[in-house]
């Protein structure tokens, strides 16, 4: 339809040369500015935030990495407990959450009858959509007391002789924070490894099946050794989620800046949580600069990941012929 | 093969047998996980409905908060942090919106290839940067010399909507068929024009849904918000987006914070009115993307 009116437009009333040619270096001046400003954004990004960080960084350089402690009172400020706690959050909701997105993204790909697929992917990646600070609520207000009164004390009791699960007190703990984080990454994980999944070739699934192998079988030696690559972008992304997540893993983890301990029923902090209760509280300019530099390590880190991930879909799109993502 | 061991493939035996309750398991397994990821969903939706729903009055959108609470006092409501949420996220579209149609635009209709893959990198570095980043960059960029405002808080949700609303604006002018292009350049129709006239509209619809995405995301961020526009309590509703907003996220984030329970029964209704909007407008938009999707597939 449109097609036709501007024929029509076009046949009333000729364009001329240098009209047509004007226009079109206004459109691709304007278009390829907006390109250039997202361009300018990221580095923009980089430049605000090291320039933030710079009193912080001249004053402790990179043994703020490797000590403990936030002391505005003495201006001692240390990421170590802050990176360890971000760490085991982030790889902890990852070991949680692959497992459970793989079988997700297999049940919607080889195991679900047709008319179920389309609703459950719907409500998989609804699942993304709940903004972090009613999961964070949710968090606190419902699932804390629940892991403190049933979940923490029997891990403890069956389990206790590994370090990792030892007394617990409160619901604000780093458990609670790796539960919360799991929630939060599963749906991206379980939605990349979907449609990688989804993208291998029916003939070789058909070729296994024809041998008479078992569907599980198939999906370990077909599936998975296709899909490997990309499911490990998936992972590194996922994991990048979970770094940088703050509002919701402030709301559930207790805030302790103690000791850096392995006892995932207690207390601790990461980076993001430290910057979300602290960042408005600064009362130094070290401080804040402290703060700063703790959100440079986030943006370095987020960088990296994202690189990471994208050197590898790249490497196996170009592999295997095909455009992931 | 030889015959020997196809008979094994055929005669069910231990072996078959174990393998056989393997994949029975796996394929349990594989249920159990689908089953988990939906009911988590449902346990989060069910908690916040359950608890907010019934906290639900008309007081929560016409009264302002009550600065400090105390247990069987007036109760106020939160219409500051719904007129500020309105505001902050109705500028931030403005701000995002064309500049991303206009980066999709240049990738898709005038960059060369090398430019391309930059730009789309740029975007998906720029969408993995942590949302609290993006507000201690802005608070560098505009807090510290201006103080907080709505417009500070609009431009930090605007640096998370542009890749969204770019990307997913890129991905429908893609699926915009070369035919309709050629034929318009074919009759002599200059690039700009063809662009903006032809083009354009074809992927109106697409854009329009992408960018009501971009929007049900940004609109329950609280990081970009802590540091830009934050405030304490203010009077009541305030339109001014010079002046620091309070927002629906920033309030439920410090709410859960408080002892009362009036005031976890006013984070719950808060978080039960922004999650009913968001699923809504999500469910609802991603619903058109397939549907005009499908359409300009079959155009094409």
């Amino acid at each position: 339809m449109s097609t036709y009116d501007a024929t029509g437009s076009a046949a009333r009333r000729p364009f001329s040369g240098r009209r047509a040619r004007a226009g079109d270096l206004i459109l691709q001046g304007v278009a390829g500015l907006a390109a250039l400003g997202a361009v300018v954004l990221v580095g923009l990004i980089v430049y605000k935030v090291v320039q933030g960080s710079r009193l912080s960084l001249s004053t402790f350089g990179l043994g703020f990495l490797t000590s403990t402690g936030w002391d505005p009172v003495h201006s001692q400020f240390g990421a170590a407990n802050l990176i360890y706690g971000t760490a085991i959050t982030s790889f902890g909701a990852l070991i949680l959450a692959t497992p459970l997105a793989l079988g997700v993204a297999l049940f919607l790909t080889e195991l679900a009858p047709g008319w179920i697929r389309g609703p459950v992917t719907a409500l998989v990646e609804t699942l993304a959509a709940i903004p972090s600070v009613v999961i964070g609520l949710w968090g606190i207000l419902v699932l804390g007391p629940v892991l403190r009164d049933d979940v923490m004390p029997q891990l403890h009791s069956a389990l206790g002789f590994i370090p990792l699960f030892g007394p617990s007190s409160s619901g604000s703990t780093i458990f609670t924070a790796i539960v919360v984080l799991t929630i939060m990454i599963l749906p991206i994980v379980s939605s990349i490894s979907r449609e990688l999944f989804l993208g291998v070739p029916a003939e070789l699934k058909e070729a296994a099946l024809g041998l008479g192998v078992t569907r599980w079988e198939m999906v370990r030696g077909v599936i998975f050794p296709y899909a490997r690559g990309g499911v490990a972008a998936a992972m590194i992304l996922g994991l990048g989620r979970a770094l940088g997540e703050a509002i919701a893993v402030a709301q559930v983890i207790g805030a302790f800046n103690g000791p850096i301990h392995a006892n995932l029923f207690f207390q601790g902090n990461t980076i993001g949580a430290e910057l979300a209760n602290e960042f408005s509280n600064a009362t130094s300019n070290l401080e804040l600069s402290s703060l700063f530099y703790l959100a440079l390590i986030l943006l370095v880190f987020s960088l990296l990941v994202n690189l990471l991930a994208q050197v590898i879909v790249r490497r196996v799109a170009r592999k295997q012929g095909l455009v992931a993502q | 093969m030889s015959s020997a061991d196809l008979s094994v493939l055929q005669r069910p035996n231990d072996r078959l047998r174990r393998r056989r309750w393997v994949n029975r398991g796996m394929e349990l397994l594989a249920w159990l996980a689908a089953a988990t990821a939906v009911a988590l969903l449902g346990i989060v939706v069910w908690s916040v409905a359950k608890r907010g729903a019934s906290e639900l009055n008309l007081d929560l959108l016409t009264k302002p908060q009550v600065a400090f609470p105390v247990p069987g006092g007036p109760q106020g409501g939160l219409v500051n942090a719904f007129v500020g949420t309105l505001v902050i996220v109705g500028i931030a579209t403005l701000m995002a919106l064309p500049v991303g149609v206009l980066v999709a635009l240049y990738v898709n209709e005038f960059a060369p290839a090398v430019v391309r893959r930059g730009v789309g990198l740029t975007l998906d570095v720029l969408n993995g940067i942590p949302a609290i980043v993006i507000g201690i960059f802005v608070f560098g960029l505009i807090v510290v010399g201006h103080g907080d405002s709505g417009l500070a808080g609009s431009f930090a949700l605007a640096v998370l909507m542009l890749p969204l609303v770019a990307r997913s604006a890129i991905e429908v002018l893609a699926l915009v068929p070369g035919s309709l292009r050629e034929a318009s350049l074919g009759l002599g129709v200059p690039r700009w024009r063809t662009t903006l006239g032809i083009v354009l509209p074809q992927a109106v619809g697409g854009i329009v849904t992408g960018a009501v995405l971009a929007v049900a995301r940004v609109a329950g961020e609280t990081a970009p918000l802590l540091f830009t526009t934050a405030v304490g309590v203010s009077a009541g509703a305030d339109w001014n987006p010079t002046h620091p907003l309070a927002s629906v996220p920033v309030t439920i984030f410090e709410l859960s914070d408080q002892a009362l329970e009036s005031q976890h029964a006013q984070a719950w209704a808060a978080a039960f009115v922004l999650l009913m909007f968001i699923l809504v407008t999500s469910l609802t938009a991603r619903w058109l993307a397939n549907r005009s999707r499908r359409k300009l597939q079959r155009a094409a």
